[in-house]
């Protein structure tokens, strides 16, 4: 079974939206988009340095998006404005990645399929970890659920009960790494902060409660990324963006009706 | 309320001594829930807390008062461990809830969250305790409603029953009466006392509403950045300097004012109970 190659692509692509759904939850709700994009970003950094000295480009994205994610969580709130360094240390992480790969004149690489992914040369090994972590934060976001939704109402009264909001923070930030790193040969860096938030926004129209709204933006992933498979396909388009464009329409025929049978109801 | 430079309030010889004791002198009340020595706090350079020493024993209502500013939301917040203290130190006794109602909670709307789910962060509480503990709180009817689609009031309410819901040893309120319109004010304080008598618990506030509060506390902490002087509300309020502060429209204050037999001239130095 392992042995088709679309086989392959569609259980690589499960394994991170599964992983991405709860956490791209607290993303959302937590207003951490741009995080997530800074941190995706400064992978294309991880993928330069693993190049340069021949180790696996899974270890490196994570340790890059790691120290990236606790850096920006670090220097936060001293002085510049969130938004603001979030801003700089992305696209500057991203445009000294890029600078550092060209330097890597013997090694001939896609870069596209970093940027983009490249999910239909997943092989038997990157399953592996791909599913891996992607069991990891399914774990620690289970382990971590109720914690993590009280420090994310109000840090305070995660305080004032005997929790620590700043370690369950550190958890999201590292479940944040782990995702970027298994992501990246899914849908590539640029894409990767679309399949944490849109699955989460399109649940969002649909869920009375949080844990409905993890559930829901599992099951919006999961058909993003086998009709995503199926189009580009079909069509043959690039399969990581049509995956994330099959996710945008369901954001929004979803999102809509939403709207409409609210705007009915008060009728 | 036009004169919030005056700051130094005083409280005169005899008023201040009349029940303070252990509280006076937090270091030497094992008996205290919560209790800081020397807390000082400062956010980039400006100091907002200078050598507090406070202690709350149980059964006590403690208001905290002063202007805008003046620290007593970041008191609380040092109080429950959310800011680090720059000095000194906040003791809980072993194994103390806390009830906390902070004064602004900001709930995304992208996050579905039913005031049922709310009172259940983070542990779980069977479905007939968190019925109750809304009936008590005022809103029976919204245990299903969205938080996100509350008024202001039920809001307060819903964060009320929360912080009880766990029978906590002490309950702090900053400015929880918010969004409450008058009645609703004067209940939430006399419900206070009734929450204090049923479970017993400590209760330290922070609040503007003067003229309720003091009717309802045991003991009120006037700070300013340092604490400016504590003791019974008739001797906090009776003090010309507290008048100065916070203005003489006050009905209940001027009331207590009136009744009371002494006059406070300025010159007490000696008399003079200057915490800060």
């Amino acid at each position: 079974m392992l042995d088709d190659f679309m086989v392959r692509a569609a259980l690589a692509g499960l394994g991170v939206v599964l992983a991405a759904a709860p956490l791209g939850c607290f993303v959302v709700w937590r207003r951490m988009a741009f995080f997530g994009a800074a941190t995706a970003h400064a992978a294309v950094l991880g993928v330069a340095i693993s190049l340069a000295l021949s180790v696996s480009v899974f270890a490196g994205v994570l340790a890059v998006a790691l120290l990236m994610a606790i850096l920006v969580t670090l220097t936060s709130g001293r002085g510049y404005a969130m938004d603001t360094l979030l801003g700089v240390m992305a696209h500057s992480s991203l445009a000294f990645g890029l600078v550092a790969v060209s330097f890597l004149t013997d090694v001939r690489i896609d870069l596209m399929a970093y940027l983009f992914g490249d999910i239909l040369a997943v092989g038997r090994g990157d399953l592996a970890v791909i599913w891996s972590g992607s069991l990891l934060v399914l774990t620690l976001m289970a382990w971590r659920w109720q914690p993590l939704l009280l420090a994310t109402v109000s840090e305070d009264l995660a305080y004032a009960e005997g929790g620590s909001p700043r370690r369950e923070s550190l958890y999201l930030t590292v479940a944040l790494a782990v995702v970027v790193a298994v992501a990246i040969k899914v849908v590539g860096v640029l894409l990767i902060a679309a399949l944490l938030i849109i699955p989460a926004a399109t649940a969002r129209a649909f869920s009375t409660t949080p844990e409905a709204m993890a559930g829901g933006a599992a099951v919006v992933g999961v058909g993003s990324v086998l009709l995503g498979l199926w189009g580009s396909w079909e069509l043959d388009t690039p399969t990581g963006p049509t995956i994330v464009c099959v996710a945008t329409v369901a954001f929004l025929l979803i999102t809509s009706l939403a709207r409409l049978t609210r705007a009915r109801a008060l009728h | 309320m036009l004169y919030y430079n005056t700051i130094d309030c005083v409280i005169v010889h005899g008023l201040s001594q009349m029940d303070t004791g252990a509280a006076m002198h937090p270091t030497h009340s094992p008996t205290a829930l919560i209790e800081a020595n020397d807390l000082c706090v400062g956010f980039g350079g400006r100091s907002v807390l200078e050598h507090i020493d406070l202690a709350l024993n149980p059964g006590e209502i403690v208001t905290v008062v002063g202007p805008n500013g003046s620290g007593k939301s970041t008191l609380l917040r040092a109080l429950i461990g959310a800011i680090d203290p720059d000095r000194g130190q906040v003791r809980k006794a072993a194994g103390l809830r806390i009830g906390y109602v902070p004064q602004r909670l900001h709930i995304d709307p992208t996050l579905p969250l039913s005031v049922r789910r709310f009172l259940n962060l983070p542990g779980r509480h069977p479905r007939a305790q968190v019925d109750k503990a809304l009936a008590r709180a005022g809103i029976p009817q919204q245990a299903d409603t969205a938080m996100t689609q509350l008024s202001g009031g039920q809001f307060q309410r819903a964060l009320m029953a929360r912080a009880l819901l766990d029978e906590p040893d002490l309950l702090m309120l900053d400015e929880a009466s918010q969004g409450l319109d008058q009645t609703g004010t004067a209940d939430f304080y006399r419900q206070l006392e009734v929450i204090r008598d049923e479970i017993g618990c400590g209760i330290l506030m922070v609040s503007h509403d003067l003229h309720v509060v003091m009717r309802a506390a045991d003991r009120v902490i006037c700070i300013n950045h340092h604490i400016c002087c504590q003791g019974r509300p008739e001797a906090v309020t009776a003090a010309p300097e507290y008048r100065a502060l916070f203005g003489t429209d006050d009905e209940t204050a001027l009331a207590i004012f009136r009744h009371d037999p002494h006059q406070h001239p300025h010159d007490h130095d000696d008399e003079v109970r200057d915490a800060g």
